[in-house]
């Protein structure tokens, strides 16, 4: 029955992940949102999972693939959407739009569109976390073509060195924009990583929120303990890389592994509750949206602000 | 002569230049994949086989010492980026040993290795998929850098590179790409380090970078219309500049704008308005004009991008005060906005 509880609150917050970026396919066209957007639909179970694990005070770092993690972590819905309209509202008065969502305030520091960028920040901040003392703890999102960038090696290195309580985790979607994993990489996460002495593990059901969510309790204590962690999650994106729509006409993927993915994914599985869910949720949809509509541009003074 | 668009025009060179030379061979993150960078890669692996256009993984510095690697024996290696912004996770290897590996081995070694760096605006970009950093390249001693406006110099420059023993690195504005023109079918080479006059004016000089010559162009066609006659210069090499074609331009003018695509502050335009100004300093009837992006992170939405960016009606504003000349109404002319017909994401 508690189970039955969690599982209804991660299903809640996935859903509303999936109806907010099925919004923006569906206002894309209207030209309101005028910036790339990396969608996330197939891969909300890891962030709502990880995040849910997480404890409100931990902080994450993370990429341009982002408005899972922003919502999971507890960002708020208006601000997104302003933010997206390139409104005055928005988290950062529209000049960052969906590649740089941050939300300090609920502990999302940021993210970036240089991939990998962000992996050592989570390193620094998990050294001003041994520092204090207390068991908080950091943790890095990022894809698995990040692990391709010396930075993630590096970071490890120093993560292991300075005993820092941080997570590296990766969302293994097994592309990166149109290449596969296999042509790009010769080793496997969690041994890589165990040369470094960093203990890690591979889930492979990364569809499955209740087991993301175990998976990175188990990782987060042992992170708490003061010990770096690997957590690589398996998971599948539905859409193109960037842009709202779908990406097999081209012929670099088949339908095969995805709707393998779909026949597991409680989104999809799960209609009763998404019936059941859905019209609170896009309740909620509709009054950021209305919110981000109703926020005025940015006037042109504003070009200057916020540079120093 | 048939049209070919600058995308067009930056593949026929490449593949030209493979068909005619085996040491040849093009590699970066993406290059054979069906996005093909902007299609200026498409097909080449299918003609050409994967051992001479791959893709890689994503580590930008070890894939550019890689390249090096290769030249300095002999292969002519052609490394590409989506972006100029992914480019600099290079710049170890092209600051401190691409650009001084001829100079470190006393002339033994060549280093002919290419590498094109896309550039632009547009559609929200935001603060890492927007930046030029020219000057960031052109400080460097030791490497040629080049910034074609026109798909037949795009095309004659890039092969004139490929052939080049020193490291060339090439920008590429992302809107110039679907920009059509006549450009011959057969090799060609458009030399380095030879600058070009676009257009010929008698009261102002404006020195255009990239993108910046197709506003600078229709601002002079604004201005014409009130007797004002622009003179364009398009260096079309920024490294090793040909000084004289702009100094012997702005000598007779009098005037000069710099338009930039690029910051201001410390930008490419510095070095040129410093040249400028020293090697005109008796002729130059007012200071030499800087024009380029407003000193900030690019921003993403729309209604600040348009501030951020400089334009043609920033070059119309700049020469008629440079002029001495009212303000004119710009209402009816129709400045140019990629947007109309680029609609995303990317
Ligand atoms: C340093 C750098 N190089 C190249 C790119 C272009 N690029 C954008 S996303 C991406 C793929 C990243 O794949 P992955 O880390 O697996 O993340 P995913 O998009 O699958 O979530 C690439 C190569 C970039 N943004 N930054
Ligand atoms: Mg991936």
């Amino acid at each position: 029955m508690k189970d039955e509880a969690i599982y209804r609150r991660l299903f809640r917050t996935a859903l509303l992940i999936r109806l907010v970026e099925e919004r923006i396919i569906a206002l894309y066209p209207s030209d309101k949102i005028q910036s790339p957007v990396h969608l996330s639909i197939g891969q909300e179970a890891v962030a709502v999972g990880v995040c849910d694990a997480l404890r409100a005070d931990d902080l994450v770092f993370a990429t341009y693939r982002s408005h899972g993690f922003y919502i999971a972590k507890g960002g708020k819905l208006d601000a997104m959407f302003a933010e997206l309209y390139g409104r005055k509202d928005g988290i950062s008065g529209g000049k960052a739009g969906s590649m740089h969502l941050a939300a300090p305030d609920v502990g999302l520091m940021g993210s970036s569109a240089v991939v990998a960028s962000t992996i050592p920040h989570a390193v620094g901040a998990a050294l001003s976390f041994k520092r204090r003392g207390g068991d908080r703890i950091a943790a890095a999102v990022f894809g698995d073509g990040a692990t391709e960038e010396g930075v993630y090696h590096e970071s490890l290195n120093f993560a292991a060195l300075m005993r820092v309580p941080v997570l590296f985790l990766c969302e293994d979607n097994g592309l990166a924009v149109h290449s596969h994993r296999p042509i790009r990489q010769s080793y496997r996460l969690i041994e890589h990583a165990a040369a470094y002495g960093i203990a890690g593990r591979r889930l492979e059901e990364g569809w499955d929120m209740l087991a993301v969510r175990q998976a990175t309790l188990e990782a987060a204590a042992h992170v708490r303990s003061g010990e770096p962690f690997v957590l690589e999650i398996a998971t599948s994106r539905y859409k193109e890389h960037v842009g709202v729509g779908e990406d097999f006409h081209f012929n670099y993927r088949t339908t095969d592994s995805v709707d393998a993915w779909k026949r597991r994914d409680p989104l999809i599985v799960d209609a009763k509750l998404v019936a059941e869910l859905s019209p609170e949720l896009e309740r909620e949809i509709d009054a950021a949206v209305a919110y981000a509509e109703a926020s005025p541009a940015p006037g042109r003074l504003e070009l200057l602000t916020d540079v120093i | 002569m048939r049209k070919l668009d600058y995308a067009g025009a930056i593949r026929e060179a490449m593949a030209q230049e493979m068909e005619r030379d085996p040491r040849v061979f093009v590699y970066g993150i993406g290059v054979p994949t069906w996005s093909s960078i902007f299609g200026t890669t498409k097909g080449l692996t299918e003609q050409f086989g994967p051992e001479r256009c791959f893709d890689t993984p994503i580590c930008e510095d070890t894939m550019t010492g890689f390249g090096l690697g290769a030249a300095i024996r002999g292969l002519r290696p052609i490394h590409v980026h989506i972006r100029v912004d992914f480019m600099i996770l290079a710049t170890n290897q092209l600051l401190n040993m691409v650009s001084n590996y001829i100079y470190s081995t006393g002339g033994k070694l060549k280093v002919p290795l290419v590498v094109r760096a896309v550039v632009g605006r547009g559609w929200g970009q935001g603060a890492q998929h927007s930046k030029s950093l020219f000057s960031n390249f052109t400080h460097i001693p030791g490497l040629k850098v080049i910034a074609p406006t026109t798909a037949s110099d795009v095309k004659g420059m890039l092969t004139a590179a490929i052939r080049d023993d020193n490291p060339v690195i090439c920008f590429e504005h992302r809107w110039l790409y679907w920009a059509e023109e006549e450009v011959p079918e057969e090799p060609y080479e458009v030399p380095l380090g030879v600058g070009r006059i676009l257009r010929p004016g008698r009261d102002v000089t404006v020195v255009g970078l990239s993108w910046m010559n197709v506003e600078a162009r229709l601002a002079a066609d604004i201005l014409y219309k009130r007797g004002v006659s622009v003179e364009i210069v398009d260096p079309r090499t920024l490294a090793p500049l040909d000084e004289d074609l702009i100094v012997e331009s702005v000598k007779r003018t009098g005037r000069c704008i710099v338009a930039d695509c690029d910051w201001v502050e410390s930008g490419f335009s510095a070095e040129l308005a410093a040249r400028i100004s020293e090697k005109c300093f008796g002729r130059l009837k007012a200071p030499v004009k800087r024009i380029g992006f407003a000193h900030t992170p690019c921003p993403t939405v729309r209604e600040l991008e348009n501030e951020f960016y400089p334009n043609a009606r920033t070059i119309v504003r700049g020469i008629e005060e440079m002029l001495g000349l009212e303000a004119a109404n710009l209402d009816g002319e129709d400045f140019f906005s990629h947007e109309r017909r680029f609609r995303g994401p990317f």
